[in-house]
């Protein structure tokens, strides 16, 4: 078994995984029995100022999506930050940090935006003896009316601030939980670099109305026939958080600033993703929310047989892909795929066929006998027919060696060359 | 081809090799990746799964199936492992359709339960076939422990055994270890000798010493056992076969079912001599594997008589029906009367609601039940208490479970965890 133990900003934790703050998090009961079940880290639900506590709606607060067999694929919420009293929650993040010393226990703040609240909320928590703070930049309903939330992580000049203030009035580890409701993410992590911020975690949920209801004609959830936008997470967002983080990492304004990667993560694979992207570590809510606190274990055990597998460490498996994401402009147009169908494991679905016949580039053949074979003359190689099969690993992309002739093109494949030398390139004709 | 299904009285080749092969190949085959995968996408990963509270060796069942719908089929064979080191051959031989799979919320919701034994077996196959033990032994502890009877009960005792650092010595009767799992299971269950694969990958643990030919009562005694052991492991199953009291049981032909099936486990199947008209008497596993395996043989007409009604057979409805398509016939509510014949058998008489009847046989096969031969140490109604002092008993000669491979892995690893507690001085 591998060893997974890991140091994220100087805070250490048995695993990387660490429980997203959310509900999984929002007291004492929950959190003693994710460390049981075998969770590393929690980041604790999100803890406002001192005064009466928030007070959540009492009709249905999620709304979801869902794959086969009912698979829950996308979740969306309309919940607030902790609804308890802010004395109750240090009480319980203290004596469970207490009996936890070797696991991850990070506090959530979201107070408004003057340095006075920071300042105070941060002199409260101090006697806790949480190992760090995260500051939640990013809940994009609710809490974003008050102008908090998403409302401060949507401007990063508030972001450098306040993270400054932080920094100023505390020796905590502070990392900044950014928003994904904004059109380029490099742009608040650069604010909370600035700002001090150790680490930046991400992402916090997205706008989105989930479903409506056409009864009723309102949007899903429903209150008393009414509904709003809510935050989006579970792995439908994952493609979106893997950008994100992978953005960050290879920013060179960001580069190096330590990331917890968030959002979709319901397996050891997803983790492996995020990890390989950057992330130094992972946060998980949904998954935890559709399958108990159970859920870890597989994540642990296929993380430590990856890293077997691999034979590398975990550290060697951080930021491992981060070079290999690139800019379009510099992928090798002269590398050459094809797709080739597994006859044994083909079962004649045909939804190859109606994918690239209908929509596609007409390269795949059909056969009376419903034997499907690729055309390489017509296949562009476009990976369609491999995302539509149903049979995991049936069509595979076969690359074609150097000095073959492209039956599609008449053209031999080539040395790498990309769109930047291309002669079809008009700045290049320029030249 | 000389015999044929018509042939008259007991002869060997009724049917040509290949179809004798053929009908005894792999029962329930195995999985391959594809079918894994989307076997194990149906199951709900239930929180306190029922189907993990109905295996007797409580095998994290939701956690091994998600570890395999993840891609990590290894790590799922080791959830399965560490529970339960037969998970194999259990995998092959349970009668899931009452144990996990019953229960199985899929089949309450759907009648369809998430095929549980497959993916079992898909998982520990896998890593069987890469030749990895995944276990290792804990630093010595200088105790010794001798292991009695090496079927699933005694085997399974003496690897946890030796995994807690303890010397164990195993002490089995017959020429190969293994048991029922050698000598008894249905061979289209655990075929191309998957039961002595088992073991000895089972073995590489190391630690355990193997002495075979050696009977207790016999060749060494129980009290010898506890004068040089520390502590004492019995597993020896059950020796005995009830008889049927009925006039005519010494006639030739009648035989304990457990004895063909041992004889055929052993034997080229081809050479197994079976009769044309069987009857079987008895409604549990054994007259079910004795009854079908006939039948793939090659005998003409097949008939299994169970004293009771349909319901109360402990054979599963599922394994009635399987003997049924086979080619069996069953008959509930009867009782044996007589075997007729001169010197060897030609039929049995039977009643049935006051009525009498008689069925052609050449060859009966009696399976009412086995029995313990000797009791070393006390016993608790029929069967071993499951302690007595050093010594520990478990398995189908020990009280309590149901009379499965499962079962008595169960209560093998269970003995060996008290033996090692009490051995290390945690509990007396
Ligand atoms: C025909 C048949 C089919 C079955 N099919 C199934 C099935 O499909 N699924 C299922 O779950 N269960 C099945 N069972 C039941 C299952 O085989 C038993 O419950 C299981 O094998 C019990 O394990 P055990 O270790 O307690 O005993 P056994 O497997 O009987 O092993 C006992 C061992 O002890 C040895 N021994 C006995 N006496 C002595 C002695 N004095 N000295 C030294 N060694 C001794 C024996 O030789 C033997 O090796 C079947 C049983 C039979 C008979
Ligand atoms: C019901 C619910 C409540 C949440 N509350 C908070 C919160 O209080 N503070 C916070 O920073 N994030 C909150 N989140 C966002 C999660 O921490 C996480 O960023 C997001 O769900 C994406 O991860 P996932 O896909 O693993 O769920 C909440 C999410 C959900 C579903
Ligand atoms: S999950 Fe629990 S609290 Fe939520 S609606 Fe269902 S029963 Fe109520
Ligand atoms: S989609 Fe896959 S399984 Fe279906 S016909 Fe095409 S190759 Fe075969
Ligand atoms: S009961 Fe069925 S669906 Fe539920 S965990 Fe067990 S196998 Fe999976």
């Amino acid at each position: 078994m591998a060893n997974l133990s890991s140091d994220f900003i100087g805070i250490k934790s048995p695993n990387p995984f660490w429980l997203a703050s959310a509900p999984p998090t929002d007291k004492a009961y929950n959190v003693e029995r994710a460390y049981e079940a075998g969770w590393g880290g929690v980041v604790w639900k999100t803890l406002g100022s001192e005064g009466p506590p928030v007070v959540n709606v009492s009709g249905p607060r999620y709304g979801a999506i869902w794959g086969a067999d009912r698979r829950l694929l996308g979740l969306n919420n309309i919940e607030l930050i902790t609804d308890r009293p802010l004395q109750v929650n240090l009480d319980e993040i203290k004596m469970v940090k207490r009996k936890w010393r070797d696991r991850a226990l990070v506090i959530s703040l979201m107070v408004p935006c003057d340095e006075e609240s920071w300042k105070d909320i941060l002199h409260r928590i101090e006697d806790t003896e949480a190992d760090g703070v995260e500051l939640n930049f990013g809940c994009p309903h609710g809490m974003a009316e008050r102008g908090m939330g998403s409302a401060v992580g949507q401007v990063p000049e508030y972001i450098e601030m306040v993270t400054r203030w932080v920094k100023k009035h505390s020796r905590m580890p502070c990392i900044v939980k950014l928003t994904p409701n904004i059109s380029d993410i490099r742009k608040p992590a650069e604010a909370a670099h600035r700002g001090g911020a150790d680490a930046v975690s991400l992402i916090n949920t997205i706008n989105s109305i989930t479903s409506v209801d056409l009864d009723l004609f309102a949007p899903q959830p429903t209150i008393d026939g009414k509904g709003t936008h809510g935050g989006y997470c579970g792995p439908a967002v994952k493609p979106i958080a893997l950008n994100m983080v992978a953005e960050i990492a290879r920013n060179p304004l960001t580069r190096g600033l330590p990331i917890s990667g968030i959002g979709g993560v319901t397996t050891w694979r997803d983790a492996a993703e995020f990890l390989a992207l950057g992330a130094g570590n992972v946060q998980v809510c949904t998954a935890a929310m559709t399958y108990g606190f159970k859920v870890v274990q597989e994540m642990i055990s296929g993380l430590s047989e990856y890293l077997d597998d691999k034979g590398i460490a975990l550290s060697d498996l951080v930021g491992r892909a981060t070079p290999n994401v690139t800019d379009w402009q510099f992928l090798n147009l002269n590398y050459v795929t094809k797709a080739q169908i597994n006859q044994d494991d083909c079962i004649k679905c045909g939804r190859c066929y109606a994918a690239c016949e209908d929509t596609s580039h007409q390269a795949i053949a059909m056969s009376p006998d419903r034997t499907f074979t690729v055309k390489d003359e017509e296949c562009v190689a476009c990976n369609l027919c491999v995302n539509v099969c149903p049979v995991d690993n049936c069509i595979t992309m076969v690359e074609m060696p150097k000095g073959a002739t492209d039956p599609r093109t008449g053209r031999q494949v080539g040395d790498y060359a990309n769109w930047t030398t291309h002669p079809n390139n008009p700045s290049v004709a320029a030249e | 081809m000389t015999n044929s299904p018509l042939t008259p009285g007991i002869a060997a080749a009724r049917l040509d090799p290949a179809t004798i092969q053929a009908n005894f190949a792999d029962h329930i085959p195995a999985f391959d990746a594809h079918e894994a995968r989307v076997a194990a996408d149906r199951c709900y990963f239930c929180h306190d799964a029922p189907c993990m509270t109905a295996c007797p060796t409580s095998i994290d069942i939701p956690l091994f199936i998600r570890q395999i719908a993840t891609g990590t089929p290894d790590a799922a064979a080791r959830t399965i492992l560490a529970q339960n080191i037969m998970g194999g051959m259990c995998a092959r031989v349970c009668p899931t359709e009452t144990l996990c799979e019953e229960v199985c919320v899929r089949e309450v919701a759907e009648g369809k339960p998430v095929e549980i034994g497959r993916l079992q077996r898909f998982a520990t196959d896998g890593l069987m076939a890469k030749g990895v033990h995944p276990f290792t032994r804990a630093a010595p502890t200088g105790k010794r422990v001798a292991v009695v009877g090496a079927g699933p009960a005694g085997l399974s005792a003496a690897h946890r055994l030796a995994m807690k650092g303890h010397e164990v010595t195993v002490f089995e009767r017959k020429a190969k270890l293994g048991g029922l799992n050698e000598y008894g299971l249905a061979a289209y269950k655990t075929t191309e000798d998957f039961a002595a694969r088992e073991i000895d990958w089972l073995l590489q643990i190391g630690g355990i010493t193997v002495k075979t030919g050696v009977t207790l009562g016999v060749d060494v005694t129980l009290a010898g056992l506890e004068a040089d052991y520390d502590a004492v492991f019995l597993g020896i199953g059950l020796a005995g076969v009830n008889a049927l009291n009925a006039p005519g049981e010494a006639l030739s032909g009648v035989m304990n079912a457990v004895d063909f099936i041992a004889g055929l486990r052993q034997a080229d199947l081809a050479t197994v001599a079976v009769g044309r008209d069987v009857v079987v008497i008895g409604g549990g596993m054994t007259a079910v594997d004795a009854a079908v395996q006939s039948k793939l043989l090659g005998a003409e007409n097949v008939t299994m008589v169970y004293r009771g009604p349909k319901e109360r057979m402990s054979a599963s409805l599922y394994e009635q029906e399987h003997a049924t398509s086979a080619g069996v016939k069953i008959i509930y509510g009867a009782a044996p009367v007589r075997m007729i014949g001169q010197g060897k058998v030609e039929g049995v008489e039977f009643t049935k609601g006051g009525e009498s009847f008689t069925l052609k046989a050449d060859q009966v096969f009696k399976a009412i039940g086995q029995a313990l031969e000797g009791a070393p140490i006390a016993q608790e109604g029929k069967k071993l208490a499951k302690r007595a002092g050093k010594v520990w008993a478990g398995g189908d000669c020990a009280s309590g479970g149901e009379d499965l491979t499962v079962t008595a892995v169960a209560e093998g690893r269970d003995a060996a965890e008290e033996i090692h507690a009490v051995l290390m001085g945690a509990v007396r």
